[in-house]
């Protein structure tokens, strides 16, 4: 790969010796070129943009956070005595709506994605950088009506907007949330467009399909199902506005409607959405065990086609969320036959991602330790995946904790810790400061902890037979509860670390130098943080992904301790 | 076992034990691989931990032949595993023919129950113990979901359409019953108590409860009440057909197709006659739509199915 030479250095400070850039006055970048509201506000700067998203989906995991905290307190007592049952259901219901539509879907493609993407290939920004700017608003301006329809009142209808009670029964503001979803899915639509013509068309020279990094195979995929699958949620929740407000007969049976129908449509998407949460997260990981290791990541291509494999196989098992609604015996055998099917490239991940450490240079980095988390917490989320799939276990514990357990490892363990995981290894690369590593180590080993010690005994009251979404329950299951409350309280305290040491990090931080890491990826081989255009003139890629050589060791620079 | 933590719920039904020992395997195959899993993660991050003097990284691009064990590996066993959910499931969706047919209706937030001998019971369902039990359940307004732990069933229950599902209580006791799809505000309060009873014990339940009429009773007041009987007269020449001997039978229809002469069809001809007319008559019956209630078309449901039972002085199909 070639390498990008700093033409017009800064003069060295006196006080720091000047070596290899990371001790002189950083140069212009995209942070410095310019001041101002408007600057950001208005900037169609891909690294911009992922800054921004970045700011905005922090703030929407703290809202949703706070909401899942208030859900632990309150069934941390068998009686409903926090909250009173209508405010209960609102919570878990916006605990739902604001986690998977604005932080879970567009958490790992709209910050790292809109960041890494065009540098990762190469090029000095997407595709449609106006549409991006543009994907960003609709995506704030979804955010905006969902507070509005939480400052009304609230919606209790659980995110999932099950038929016939959002469409008649229920008395909140579901009309809106349901416009702030259906915005909010252009958003979406707009970045997955702008990422599949970016990858097609602006690779820079040498860059083949084949040397793309994993983490670009990742977002490609996702793009796909994003613009296949949104279109259909979209259409859904807008005809469950239109029969709230027309009464048109979709859904609902007193006017000749088909509750289960909106099950298929509402799956046919969501189920896809759970892949454009994790794939994501699978692409980080890829980035993060190779850098680690100093190692090839294992089976290029067998990396690259499961994840094609997953996205595709996605779209045909929703129906294993309707094994008790009513579907026919014959169709949940098909659903569960192909639910099995999808589990196979994902474990084939995971055994892949364990090989690439074997013989490597592994250093336990934060971003390491979060790798690893993400190995034990998805690995369970996926078995548990199985089991749910096998439809006579199914039917017992189907819309049980086991399913809140199986889902928040999956998405939580997975998605949230390979977000973590990633933000941490290109927070020097986005801000050109290092964190306390000791730091974020010990989150690391908070939220795994914490997180295990949450949702783990949810798989014992699932199976106890605990329905999900209830307010009161059995006293018998109290203390399982009070142990998931409890480790909700050091999950919440581990999430919350690196949202204090990392702002911290961008004044009192190390400086950091192009590559803390040593990792390969063209992203390391320009400055931290970037210029406004990448790179200084574009780069001829002539290597594979991960082309680490013979013997690498790492340098450890960015050890602090 | 006296743990503090139960680990299991009562195992009271038919397929209890199937299901436990479904999930016992499926814990034990994950424990397999979760132990594999972790044991090499930590020991490779170990042995393989960078260090001044480690000997650097050894690449390795892959190795066709174990990746084609881990995919066919993990794929054999999962085939295994959807083989083995769906024999428990086939045994879960397909009641023996000779269970008894109780009544449930859900609504916003109770369970409404009638015993085939015409008890009512709001939020409990005694039953007899090892006798095969089906519910023929229907919703008044939101999707409900009947859900008995310690049977391992449940079943969605939908608003304008039957859904069925079946158990064989094994062990006297009283079990949650509980609402497992959200129904709104007070859908953690819409559970109830399923008593499982000797048979000795359940016969003088039905004597000592309030016993209604049956079914069957009440359904043929009705059908006398709302003058049904003005058309549907049994006769020749009648303005609607004759219901004897006709349940479960195909019915030609007026536009060629057919249709099985059962609970949906004749729910859906009361409440919107003309969706499926019989061949020969003429589409004149009103709805009953606003008129009849989901109970008491369950009761019409069961005069109508009474009609074609011999044991019960109906005509033989």
């Amino acid at each position: 790969m070639s390498s990008t030479v700093a033409p017009h250095a800064a003069a060295p400070r006196p006080d720091l010796p000047a070596t290899d850039g990371h001790a002189v006055e950083p140069r212009e970048n995209y942070l410095n070129v310019d001041y101002g509201w408007k600057s950001w506000l208005l900037s169609t700067d891909h690294k911009r943009i992922a800054v921004m998203y970045l700011i905005t989906i922090m703030f929407m995991i703290l809202v949703g956070g706070s909401f899942a905290i208030l859900l632990r307190l309150e069934l941390a007592t068998p009686a409903g005595d926090l909250l009173q049952s209508e405010t209960y259901n609102k919570i878990f219901t916006m605990h739902g709506v604001v986690m998977v539509f604005f932080f879970l879907i567009p958490g790992i493609p709209a910050v790292l994605g809109n960041f890494l993407v065009p540098i990762m290939i190469g090029a000095k920004d997407l595709a449609f950088p106006k549409i991006n700017l543009l994907s960003y608003y609709i995506f704030l301006a979804g955010i905006t009506l969902t507070l509005i329809a939480v400052a009304m009142g609230g919606v209790d209808t659980g995110w999932t907007f099950y038929t016939p009670y959002s469409s008649t029964y229920a008395n909140s503001q579901v009309a809106l949330a349901a416009i702030a979803v259906f915005v909010t899915g252009f958003s979406s639509i707009l970045t997955g467009l702008n990422f599949i013509v970016t990858v097609h068309k602006m690779r820079a020279p040498g860059m083949t399909w084949f040397r793309l990094p994993l983490f670009i195979w990742a977002q490609y995929a996702t793009s796909l199902i994003i613009m296949l699958g949104t279109p259909v949620i979209a259409i859904t929740v807008a005809l469950v506005g239109l029969e709230r407000l027309f009464h048109i007969g979709i859904f609902d049976p007193t006017y000749g409607g088909d509750p289960v129908l909106f099950q298929h449509m509402f799956w046919f998407y969501s189920h896809p959405a759970v892949y454009i949460m994790i794939l994501p997260a699978m692409g980080v990981m890829s980035e993060l065990v190779t850098a680690f290791s100093k190692k090839r990541v294992f089976g290029y291509h067998i990396m690259a086609f499961s994840t094609l494999a997953i996205a595709v196989i996605g779209f045909f098992v929703w129906g294993h969320h309707l094994f008790v609604s009513g579907q026919s015996t014959y169709a949940g055998v098909m659903f569960s036959v192909i639910t099995m099917l999808v589990a196979v490239p994902s474990a084939i991940k995971v055994f892949n991602w364990v090989s690439t450490m074997y013989r490597g240079d592994v250093w336990l980095t934060t971003p390491m330790c979060f790798a690893i988390a993400f190995l034990g917490l998805f690995t369970v989320g996926g078995l548990t995946g199985i089991f749910l799939g096998a439809m006579g276990f199914d039917i017992h514990v189907h819309d049980t904790y086991f399913v809140v357990a199986h889902f928040h490892y999956v998405m939580v363990g997975g998605m949230v810790t390979a977000f973590f995981g990633g933000i941490h290894f290109w927070w020097p690369k986005m801000f050109g400061r290092m964190y306390p590593e000791n730091m974020g180590r010990i989150s690391a080993a908070i939220i795994f902890i914490g997180f295990n010690l949450t949702f783990f005994p949810q798989f014992i009251l699932g199976y106890m037979g605990m329905p999900r979404r209830y307010h009161f329950y059995p006293e018998e299951w109290q203390v399982l509860n009070v142990l998931s409350t409890a480790g909700a309280t050091l999950l919440g305290t581990g999430y919350l670390l690196p949202m204090i040491y990392l702002p911290w990090s961008l004044k009192f931080g190390k400086v950091a130098s192009k590559n803390p890491w040593g990792a390969k990826g063209l992203e390391w081989q320009i400055d931290s943080p970037p210029t406004t255009f990448n790179f200084d003139k574009v780069p001829i890629v002539t290597e594979e992904a991960y082309a680490y050589p013979e013997g690498s060791r790492h340098q450890r620079e960015a050890e602090v301790v | 076992m006296q743990t503090g933590i139960p680990l299991f719920p009562e195992n009271a039904s038919t397929f209890a034990t199937p299901v436990d020992t479904l999930y016992v395997a499926l814990v034990l195959v994950s424990i397999v691989f979760m132990v594999l899993i972790a044991g090499l993660v930590i020991g490779f991050a170990i042995r393989y931990r960078t260090r001044p003097g480690s000997e650097g990284a050894k690449q390795i691009h892959g190795a066709t032949s174990l990746e084609l064990l881990w995919t066919a590996v993990p794929l054999g066993i999962v085939m295994v595993i959807f083989v083995w959910g769906t024999k428990v499931w086939f045994q879960i969706s397909r009641p023996p023919a000779q269970a008894e047919q109780y009544y449930v209706t859900g609504k916003q937030w109770m369970w409404k129950i009638q015993h085939p001998t015409g008890q009512r019971e709001i939020n409990m369902l005694h039953v007899p113990i090892n006798q095969p039990i089906q519910l023929r359940m229907i919703s008044e307004d939101v999707i409900h979901s009947f859900y008995i732990p310690a049977f391992r069933v449940k079943r969605d229950v939908l608003p304008g359409r039957y859904s069925t599902m079946w158990f064989e209580a094994t062990k006297a006791g009283t079990y949650h019953l509980f609402c497992a799809e959200y129904c709104g505000t007070k859908h953690s309060q819409m559970i109830g108590s399923v008593i499982v009873m000797e048979p000795a014990d359940y016969e003088r339940w039905l004597s000592g409860a309030v016993a209604g009429e049956s079914p069957r009773d009440q359904g043929e007041k009705l059908f006398a009440a709302l003058r049904c009987d003005t058309c549907h007269t049994g006769l020749q020449g009648a303005r609607g057909p004759d219901f004897k001997g006709l349940w479960g039978q195909k019915v030609q229809l007026s536009d060629g197709s057919s249709v099985t002469f059962d609970e949906d069809y004749v729910r859906e001809s009361i409440l919107i006659p003309t969706a499926k007319t019989v061949v020969g008559f003429q589409q004149l019956m009103p709805t009953y739509a606003g008129q009849v209630g989901e109970d008491q078309i369950l009761s019409l449901i069961a005069y109508l199915k009474s009609l074609s039972d011999p044991a019960q002085g109906g005509a033989k199909p």
